[in-house]
């Protein structure tokens, strides 16, 4: 039988994942109330500013309005998949948190290969998309999935590219000695102490780029929102849905961004290291350090949906294919030819 | 005890899902099915210590082939009727090749010698002290480059012939120039008309 060992160990895992996914949802209402203020501020609005103090409880309110709400099933649409569609997009965007790690040792699985964990599930989102746009089995929703799985296809290769990039670098495919890496860099070799200098942002700085504009394509946020542009396709792959299905969907989209920026922010802004190694900012945890970089993010990714006006598909698909692939093809290259030259490599 | 728990688990949904990729009607439902025999294929890999090639698997055959093979059959209007006209005209051709391959199968599984080191490195899958990425990636690229780079060339004269036949350059549709686009100013694209009372312009 299982021991008691197993047991307890079992429990501590189930535990730390319920602790992760409790703060997760919390926090995800906070940034979905950050991120309607910011593009209000932007429009010179007010923003949500009546449920709770400065409307800090909208997103709460929100959530009642979309679980009370009756959930609405179309007759012609295939039911199994219809519901199962925001349930695979959801559960995915939140299991990919279990491997990030969000301080020095902070992490639900380390596992050996976190990074390809993180980039093979965020993969699969894409059919949470496709299999909905096609189980409701109507025009809009269809054109959508179609659109998701080009764009998904498309964008994913120069993230691959940039994640290679970071990895020779870096030397390991796990996220915790990723972060770990990023102590020693450009600043300590000119003789500085540990600082923002030492992080993959400034080598790797093209690829930073490309990894912050690709992380808006692969999460369907504006400009590349096409799958759900409103003045074309209604809603896209979300026309049918109704109600707490609904939620899922979105819920899964804004736990896809977080994870996004807080890839960002491990691969390329040092994880949960300070941004100077000295007295007053080493003291603080790790953990807020992680917060406020991956907070830093999303401002920009909230800045961008409200400035920048939506491509159109062509356009996406010629960025795609034929500036970023290139571009990042070339950059993997290019480093791993300095590393080998310079004998960098780890 | 859990793990031949979850052995079980995957070898069974694995090949349930397999069966009824081959037997269920909708090519829709097919493909999903495909895709959760892929998804336990990786924890078998996972189990064997593995872990490379399930992220690899799950990566490239369900995250980008899985995704263009649901995109193609989506757009798919299949004719059940005229497809079982047809599925009688070749059977007795399709049992043909069935059956040579079949018995081409069960010939190397009867043959099967397994080399004498074999043995022992099928029960260590993964080596002493590094990961199993880190020997994957000794063998491929340190030990066995010139294979690697000649599967490569060999892959790259497949997608440019696959290019040359599929490419042809339609001379009637408009192309957008994105240079032009850029370059385009203010000056050049408006222009302020002052259109008199009762005339238009």
């Amino acid at each position: 039988m299982i021991g008691w060992d197993t047991a307890m160990m079992l429990l501590w895992i189930a535990f730390k994942s319920v602790l992760l996914l409790v703060i997760l949802l919390v926090t995800l209402a906070m940034l979905i109330y950050v991120d309607r203020k910011v593009w209000a501020a932007v429009q010179m609005r007010r923003g949500p500013n009546v449920v709770g103090p400065f409307g800090l409880l909208q997103s709460f309110a929100d959530l009642l309005k979309f679980v009370l709400k009756e959930v609405v099933l179309p007759d012609a649409t295939n039911k199994a998949l219809f519901i199962a569609a925001p349930l695979i997009t959801t559960i995915l965007a939140l299991s990919t948190w279990a491997v990030v790690p969000v301080a020095d040792g902070w992490v639900v699985a380390d596992i050996n290969v976190g990074i390809l964990y993180l980039f093979a599930i965020s993969s699969l989102m894409v059919y949470g998309t496709i299999i909905g746009g096609w189980a409701s089995n109507s025009k809009y929703p269809f054109l959508a999935a179609l659109r998701e799985a080009a764009q998904m296809v498309s964008y994913e290769v120069s993230i691959g590219f940039v994640i290679i990039t970071v990895l020779l670098a870096a030397g390991s495919l796990n996220l915790t000695e990723i972060v770990h890496a990023q102590q020693s860099g450009l600043g300590t070799m000119i003789g500085l102490p540990n600082s923002f200098l030492d992080w993959y942002w400034l080598p790797l700085f093209p690829m930073f780029i490309i990894f912050f504009v690709s992380a808006l394509a692969e999460t369907q946020r504006p400009p590349f929102d096409l799958i759900e542009a409103e003045s074309e396709l209604v809603a896209g792959h979300m026309v049918e849905y109704s109600s707490t299905p609904y939620l899922l969907f979105m819920l899964g989209e804004y736990v896809a961004i977080t994870l996004m920026c807080a890839m960002a922010t491990v691969l390329f802004m040092g994880g949960w290291l300070p941004p100077v190694d000295i007295a007053p900012f080493n003291w603080i945890p790790g953990v807020v350090w992680f917060a406020l970089k991956a907070l830093a993010v999303f401002f920009m990714f909230a800045l961008v949906k409200a400035f920048v006006p939506r491509y159109r598909f062509d356009q996406l698909m010629r960025l795609g294919w034929k500036v970023f692939l290139p571009i990042s093809l070339f950059y993997v290259v290019l480093v791993a030819g300095v590393l080998v030259a310079f004998d960098l490599a780890p | 005890m859990i793990v031949s728990a979850f052995f079980w688990l995957f070898a069974s949904v694995l090949l349930v899902s397999a069966a009824l990729v081959i037997t269920l009607r909708n090519p829709v439902h097919a493909v999903l099915f495909l895709i959760l025999a892929f998804f336990n294929g990786a924890g078998l890999f996972l189990l064997a210590g593995a872990e490379f090639l399930a992220m690899i698997l799950v990566v490239v055959y369900v995250g980008a082939v899985l995704v263009l093979f649901l995109f193609i059959i989506m757009m798919l209007d299949v004719d059940f009727a005229e497809l079982k006209a047809g599925f009688i005209r070749s059977a007795p051709l399709a049992g043909l090749v069935g059956g040579v391959l079949l018995a081409e199968l069960m010939f190397v599984a009867l043959k099967w010698k397994p080399a004498a080191m074999a043995a022992k490195l099928k029960m260590a899958p993964a080596m002493q002290g590094m990961t199993n990425t880190e020997a994957l990636g000794r063998i491929l690229y340190t030990d066995h480059v010139y294979f690697f780079q000649a599967a490569g060339m060999i892959l790259l004269v497949a997608m440019i012939g696959a290019i040359v036949l599929s490419l042809h350059h339609r001379r009637d549709v408009k192309r957008q120039n994105v240079a032009d686009q850029v370059a385009r100013t203010r000056e050049e694209a408006v222009r302020l008309v002052d259109v008199k009372p009762g005339q238009g312009l």
